[in-house]
């Protein structure tokens, strides 16, 4: 995430952005993703075996993993870019690498097609709703809370 | 094992999300988060694939699976993105960006489910 090549591109800028390069000088960032992201996936099978769902059952487990995520990514994010700066590996590491890892939109998907497909649409539509909820719910909370600490902290001398 | 299965799927994914994103994002001038979308309903696909027929033997579901479809798709910068769409006052594309990545995650659960028990049945 260096600035330079991540810039927002004013609207109606007089010239055209230049494409950031995809890959190129991208080795440590992509190495403190792929730690993140194995630590984080580490966590999600972690919980998925201490509080195993049952078969065919509601699948809560996924559900608590990614209301925690998004609560965590709410209150990182406003802390790193409101609050105090980081050193330039943090956010890909334990925003993009971590908690990236650690929630899965795929699981969601999956496991509401094995809720209707088993024949329980209502438990199935039930935790789509449930989930995007929490989901929505924790990202703000997380914001919101953090926004309020960093500006307290701010208005104190020194 | 099964730990070591994980670890080698999300290292893979994780990575493939952060530089998909990079590319996809570079592509379009647009608010809407193109990239996390392409993410989610790409692994949302694989992960049907994997786990629409019994025949997917546990070892390759946890690799390919958990470790790389879970580290490869996110809830969280989803929801963050979401956030940030309402906060910018971008409500349009925050309801779309709900709606949209659901209803194409779903269908594409759907598909790869489909596509599994017709490739494996």
């Amino acid at each position: 995430m260096d600035g330079r090549s991540e810039a927002l591109g004013a609207p109606g800028a007089v010239s055209p952005r230049p494409r950031p390069r995809v890959v190129h000088g991208q080795g440590p960032v992509l190495a403190v993703v792929a730690l993140g992201g194995a630590l984080g996936a580490c966590a999600r099978y972690g919980a998925g075996l201490l509080w195993p769902a049952p078969a065919g059952g509601f699948p809560w487990t996924t559900l608590g993993v990614n209301a925690l995520g998004c609560l965590v990514i709410g209150a990182f994010l406003v802390a790193i870019t409101e609050g105090r700066p980081v050193h330039r590996l943090v956010r890909p590491f334990f925003g993009t690498g971590v908690l990236g890892g650690f929630t899965t939109f795929s699981t969601y998907a999956v496991d509401i097609r094995r809720l209707v497909e088993g024949g329980r649409p209502a438990a199935g539509l039930l935790y789509l709703l449930l989930t995007v909820a929490a989901a929505l719910v924790a990202v703000w909370t997380g914001a919101a809370v953090t926004r309020r600490i960093v500006r307290a902290t701010e208005r104190r001398p020194g | 094992m099964n730990w070591l299965l994980v670890v080698a799927g999300a290292v893979f994914g994780a990575p493939a999300r952060y530089l998909t994103d990079r590319w996809v994002q570079a592509r379009h001038d647009s608010v809407f988060p193109w990239g996390t979308f392409a993410v989610n309903v790409a692994g949302s696909f694989v992960l049907g694939v994997v786990t629409g027929s019994g025949e997917i033997p546990a070892k390759v579901q946890l690799l390919v699976g958990t470790g790389f479809c879970g580290a490869l798709t996110t809830y969280s910068t989803f929801s963050f993105e979401t956030l940030r769409l309402a906060e910018d006052g971008a409500g349009f594309y925050a309801v779309a960006n709900v709606v949209g990545s659901i209803a194409a995650g779903l269908g594409a659960a759907f598909s790869g489910a489909a596509v599994a028990s017709a490739l494996w049945s």
